[in-house]
């Protein structure tokens, strides 16, 4: 064999970690990442004639428990039909025995690759991820691993929340579809063992880091929220952080800060009881209204009622200014 | 599919083993996984000519052999290529300093090393001429140019292996398939498997069944190669995640 080049060599290791696709309606196009437990692959789905997204194990991962996890994740994503969360087309086990499922190729940037924007756009997306999150939530499914690299914005500008594989299920999970005796005797816990720590640090709520995960509940999803609008603040095109502020997009205003506070709260009963509240909050600082995590002082209401009704009251100023001349030339 | 092949004794514990055609057969199982990456560092971190590196290699092996010292090697303190890499620097810079390489490559002989087609092997140097400079400017990290030939090598091996089981066994096409669709290509955009099918003259799925073949046939020879090389289970299946499990570096 002569001397392989390095492009050879990156593709004999793709090919030699490729999956058995004999069988199937897919072919590989190309890998396009890789998560905590499978690799993901750009792969054409010949009978519908797309491209979709296919999930597959790494097989120096293959145990029962990582499948399992896996199997989950498709089943889980399956039951949550929200367009913030990427939908699941196809799951099964390939002829290497591997677990794969196919989902929607999301074409687009993770927010932590997004361009620099406005931040009012990016409180935008912080809505939106607020509204999938949240709407999992109310089917007993928490994320436990929310961060800017799982958080894909399309080119149309819709958010989605991907990467479920360390979600945690909640007591109903028959919300989901998912009946609980089949979950188990899959060997799917809808808990996970005590002291593994699940998550990324600097998105992980406290309480998630020490592995306690009877103590987890939708507030370590707030928590994590939190951590991206942080991240997102952080990296805003322009020097305005809210419609009604003019400093510096490095130093957020006092409610933006507060509300990050509040979310990011060391205590789970600190912050925001559930992510539609933190969205609201959110939503309020976006059109430029109080937010419940900041106690406005005087000044600053008067201050924010001014920038927000500035048109009306500029008028009434001039008028009363040109009443003013009018009756000053009159009475000479 | 099992994710590895079966654990066995390795050509690592057979180098330390007392009798003599044991440790004989190891030596040139050894020498054949790591001649190539030991040459082409020697001649890049070295900056060794030709010659040189050439009566190195051979030399480093004749006397890891006489003297056992890759034997010695303890599998709780560094991966074996680590281990054997440290080894190498060692030989070269002893033998800068004695200059004492009259007898080199004598004593010990192993399976035949084909220099010209290593040389051949590196890259983009013209056949005939001298390394330039700046390939053979010492690389900031040794460890990762010493592993980057022994992939190198490896996978060589293994495409060579996996070519002559399909000729043995009948299964060429499905070489020719794997070998136009993951070998051909190099940075080139590769053809659809339906573009495939239709250059080779057979349906698209089969396209997909002789892929899949060829490449978990590539997958066991790697392993196995690999696992001859790796003197613990820990070690073997620390290189395999490495190798195929993740993104190269």
């Amino acid at each position: 064999m002569s001397g392989l080049s390095d492009a050879a060599i990156r593709r004999l290791r793709d090919a030699a970690d490729a999956p058995d696709l004999s069988g199937t309606k897919y072919e590989i196009i190309e890998r396009v990442g890789q998560g905590g437990m499978g690799t993901v692959y750009r792969a054409r789905d010949r009978e519908l004639a797309r491209d979709v997204a296919l999930k597959v194990i790494r097989l120096p991962e293959m145990s029962h428990d990582v499948a399992s996890r896996m199997l989950r994740e498709a089943r889980t994503l399956a039951q949550l039909e929200h367009p913030g969360i990427v939908p699941v087309h196809d799951v099964g086990t390939l002829g290497d025995g591997r677990a794969f499922y196919a989902m929607k190729l999301v074409r687009g940037s993770p927010l932590d690759a997004l361009p620099a924007s406005p931040l009012i756009e990016r409180l935008a997306i912080v809505e939106r991820i607020c509204e999938a999150v949240a709407f999992a939530h109310a089917h007993g499914v928490i994320h436990r691993d929310l961060k800017p690299q799982n958080v894909m914005v399309g080119p149309f500008g819709e958010v989605l929340v991907m990467d479920w594989g360390v979600a945690k299920l909640t007591a109903a999970p028959k919300s989901l579809g998912v009946d609980a005796a089949v979950v188990v005797a899959d060997g799917i816990s809808p808990t996970t063992g005590h002291g593994v720590v699940l998550g990324t640090p600097g998105y992980m709520a406290p309480e998630q880091a020490t592995g306690d995960h009877h103590l987890i509940d939708a507030r370590a999803d707030v928590y994590a929220i939190g951590g991206i609008l942080r991240d997102l603040v952080r990296c805003t095109g322009d020097h305005t952080d809210t419609p009604d502020s003019g400093k510096s997009a490095r130093a957020p205003s006092r409610p933006l800060q507060a509300i990050i506070d509040r979310a990011m709260a060391a205590q789970p009963e600190h912050r925001y009881a559930d992510v539609m509240a933190l969205s609201r909050d959110v939503a309020a600082l976006r059109a430029g209204e109080p937010v419940t995590a900041y106690r406005e002082t005087v000044f600053e209401r008067v201050r924010r009622f001014a920038v927000r009704h500035s048109t009306p009251i500029l008028l009434v100023l001039a008028y009363l200014i040109m009443r003013v001349a009018f009756l000053a030339i009159v009475g000479r | 599919m099992g994710s590895f092949p079966a654990t066995r004794h390795s050509v690592v514990a057979g180098i330390a083993s007392a009798n003599l055609e044991i440790r004989r057969v190891a030596f040139d199982a050894l020498v054949s996984a790591y001649w190539r990456p030991v040459y082409k560092y020697v001649r890049i971190k070295w900056r060794a000519d030709r010659d040189d590196a050439a009566d190195l290699t051979q030399e480093f092996f004749s006397r890891a052999f006489e003297k056992g010292s890759l034997g010695r090697f303890d599998p709780a303190r560094a991966r074996f290529r680590t281990f054997l890499r440290v080894c190498l620097d060692g030989f070269v810079a002893n033998e800068h300093k004695a200059a004492s390489r009259i007898k080199r490559g004598g004593g010990v002989s192993f399976v035949p090393l084909d220099f010209a087609a290593a040389e051949r092997e590196m890259g983009t140097l013209p056949i005939g001429s001298g390394l330039t400079d700046a390939a053979l400017a010492p690389s900031a990290d040794d460890d990762a140019l010493f592993r980057q030939e022994w992939v190198r090598a490896l996978f060589a091996d293994a495409v060579t292996a996996l070519r002559e089981s399909c000729a043995a066994t009948g299964k060429l096409a499905q070489f020719e398939v794997f070998q136009r669709y993951d070998l051909d290509n190099g940075d080139d955009a590769r053809p659809t498997y339906a573009q495939l099918g239709t250059e080779l003259g057979i349906p698209t799925t089969q396209v997909t069944n002789h892929l899949a073949f060829a490449r978990r046939e590539l997958r066991r020879f790697v392993l196995e190669r690999l696992r001859n090389v790796c003197a613990t289970d820990d070690e073997f299946r620390l290189e395999a995640r490495e190798l195929l499990g993740m993104e190269p570096g």
